[in-house]
């Protein structure tokens, strides 16, 4: 249980949602790769916290940001995916490509 | 000794099951294993020792992925899983990008000469917390509601089907609404 082993894991899941919100073409997958990169960083934030300065409360005010991060993401997310399936009945990403330069 | 077991199956778990979400055939097994991802790193906070805020999390993200099941339910193809579903694009520039990001990370984290452990920590830690956001961190905590505040506005906005502008005009002085189907006493 060390800071680098703590900070591995984070960097783990924060690759493994990157790759997922790279390449999934359903719009509800792209945002789990995202929640997947905030749930990272999380674990990096409790991990700075408690080995490098457990005596400031700043480290738990970056979860508590992080985690309301992660709740505007979703419902942002999901009234974008409700707004453009209603307005195009569209619902992966390669179909939403107006804004393609 | 117990804690480095504990350390290692939580973190393996989180992994693992995070890399499942991507790898699985169902978008509610997607979304059950990242919930399991979750939980995992719940209990990572819980083992440094922040309760308040590993309890948080957890009910968060329950409530979040019974959500993201439901929206599943309502926009995805194949929500059970009875067929192999393959829905990815750009597979290889994504890898590269996620395992360059990865490498970086790592050298990073591996390479850097970590300060040591600074002061201990507060007796009661939820009460610390409260008091930094009520004090200290005032600022955070407002703009934080402040931003939830325009969220769910925004939302609401963008979930609406049919608004007063749509029904009455850009400068809302028609004087029928515009609907779709005429309703009431015929007016």
């Amino acid at each position: 249980m060390t800071l680098q082993a703590f900070l591995l894991a984070a960097a783990a899941l924060f690759s493994i949602g990157l790759f997922g919100a790279l390449t999934q073409q359903s719009i509800v997958m792209l945002m789990m790769g995202l929640e997947l990169m905030l749930n990272g960083v999380i674990l990096a934030a409790a991990a700075f916290w408690y080995f490098l300065a457990p005596a400031g409360t700043e480290g738990q005010v970056l979860i508590v940001v992080v985690v309301t991060a992660m709740a505007i993401e979703m419902a942002a997310g999901f009234a974008v995916v409700t707004a453009i399936y209603r307005a195009k009945q569209i619902d992966m990403t390669d179909g939403a490509a107006e804004l393609q330069g | 000794m117990l804690s480095a077991i504990l350390f290692w199956v939580l973190a393996v778990a989180a992994v693992v099951f995070g890399g499942l979400v991507f790898r699985v055939d169902s978008m509610a097994r997607a979304t059950f294993c990242l919930l399991i991802s979750f939980l995992a790193v719940v209990g990572l906070v819980l083992l440094v020792g922040l309760g308040y805020l590993g309890v948080v999390i957890a009910l968060m993200m329950v409530i979040e992925m019974v959500i993201m099941a439901v929206f599943m339910v309502m926009f995805m193809m194949n929500p059970a899983g009875l067929m192999p579903m393959s829905m990815f694009h750009n597979t290889r520039g994504s890898a590269v990008i996620a395992g360059g990001t990865f490498a970086v990370l790592a050298a990073g984290i591996l390479l850097v000469d970590w300060p040591a452990r600074g002061g201990a920590a507060a007796p009661d830690l939820t009460f610390a917390l409260g008091e930094a956001l009520m004090g200290g961190q005032m600022l955070t905590m407002m703009t934080l509601g402040i931003t939830l505040f325009a969220t769910i506005v925004a939302t609401v906005v963008l979930a609406t089907d049919r608004g007063r502008y749509d029904r009455l005009g850009d400068d809302l002085d028609a004087s029928t609404a515009d609907d779709p189907a005429g309703g009431g006493v015929g007016r």
